[in-house]
């Protein structure tokens, strides 16, 4: 398992806004940092994904699990 | 190949086309389409956005769009027009109307599932008629927003003004509508007109009109 440098709670909030706290977490973070994310939104799976392609960032694991999904995401 | 010394700069000699001239046609389109795609990878992506609607449910489309793009590293323009510029008042008060609108679902964002699945289905005649009903639609449309973890306008507006988005202002609908510049955040980056944002929107590699 990766360490992880920050958590971001993004539970309870929609599109887009779980990318953006994101992208201000990540903002805070050093290069190979690793953001952790807890969200409910079921559009983030394809944003995050979306969202680190174009970036540049990676999307290290992207999991669902008892209705919730976690994202981590490394800086590059 | 004796000649070859005497050929002008930049051009093949006939003789070592006809030879090779499939190898050098592959691998010019080769090179050709790598320094294409390096040059399109490392090139900012950019959106340029001409808001000009004044209300609570148009001032949406604008904002998420901008404050995504920018999230994902655009490089990002808003032109405000018209009632757009209703979205740059220090002081927000968009209302929306569901008057005319019949894609507008009316739904309370309260009590249990089964009422507010209903869709309350009230003729213009009554909307236009009651005192206030446009307030009391913006209410609870905000509260809707609230309870399904959408972000505010302001929320969102927010994010552009902290993410560099640059936004423009219409001037001529400033003078149009009898607005003063104190009207509007200090964030406005520029009041301009068609001509300045035209070039602007050119070379954007996403344009949209709101």
């Amino acid at each position: 398992m990766p360490n992880t440098a920050q958590e971001l709670d993004a539970r309870g909030l929609n599109c887009p806004l779980p990318i953006l706290r994101a992208k201000k977490a990540l903002n805070g973070l050093q290069h190979g940092q690793i953001l952790r994310i807890r969200a409910t939104d079921p559009g983030a799976v394809k944003d995050f994904d979306a969202f680190c392609k174009s970036t540049g960032n990676e999307l290290v694991s992207s999991e669902q699990s008892s209705g919730e999904y976690v994202f981590q995401i490394r800086k590059n | 190949m004796s000649n070859v010394a005497e050929m002008p700069s930049g051009k093949i000699p006939s003789e070592l086309l006809q030879k090779h001239g499939a190898a050098l046609d592959a691998w010019f389109d080769e090179r050709f389409s790598k320094k294409l795609k390096e040059a399109e990878e490392s090139k900012t992506p950019s959106l340029a956005i001409i808001a000009t609607k004044g209300t609570m449910d148009w001032a949406y489309p604008p904002f998420i769009l901008a404050s995504t793009a920018s999230a994902l590293g655009w490089d990002v323009n808003v032109f405000f027009t018209f009632y757009g510029l209703e979205l740059l008042k220090k002081e927000l008060q968009l209302e929306v109307s569901p008057l005319g609108n019949p894609g507008m679902p009316m739904k309370m964002p309260f009590g249990p599932k089964w009422f507010k699945g209903i869709n309350w289905n009230i003729p213009n005649l009554v909307m236009a008629g009651v005192p206030g009903f446009e307030k009391v639609a913006t209410g609870l449309m905000k509260k809707t927003v609230k309870n399904c973890g959408v972000a505010s306008v302001q929320e969102l507006r927010d994010v552009c003004v902290e993410a560099g988005v640059n936004l423009v202002a219409c001037q001529m609908t400033v003078d149009l509508f009898g607005y003063t510049r104190d009207d509007f955040i200090p964030e406005v980056k520029d009041w301009i007109g068609a001509a300045s944002f035209l070039p602007i929107a050119q070379k954007s590699d996403v344009c949209l009109f709101i």
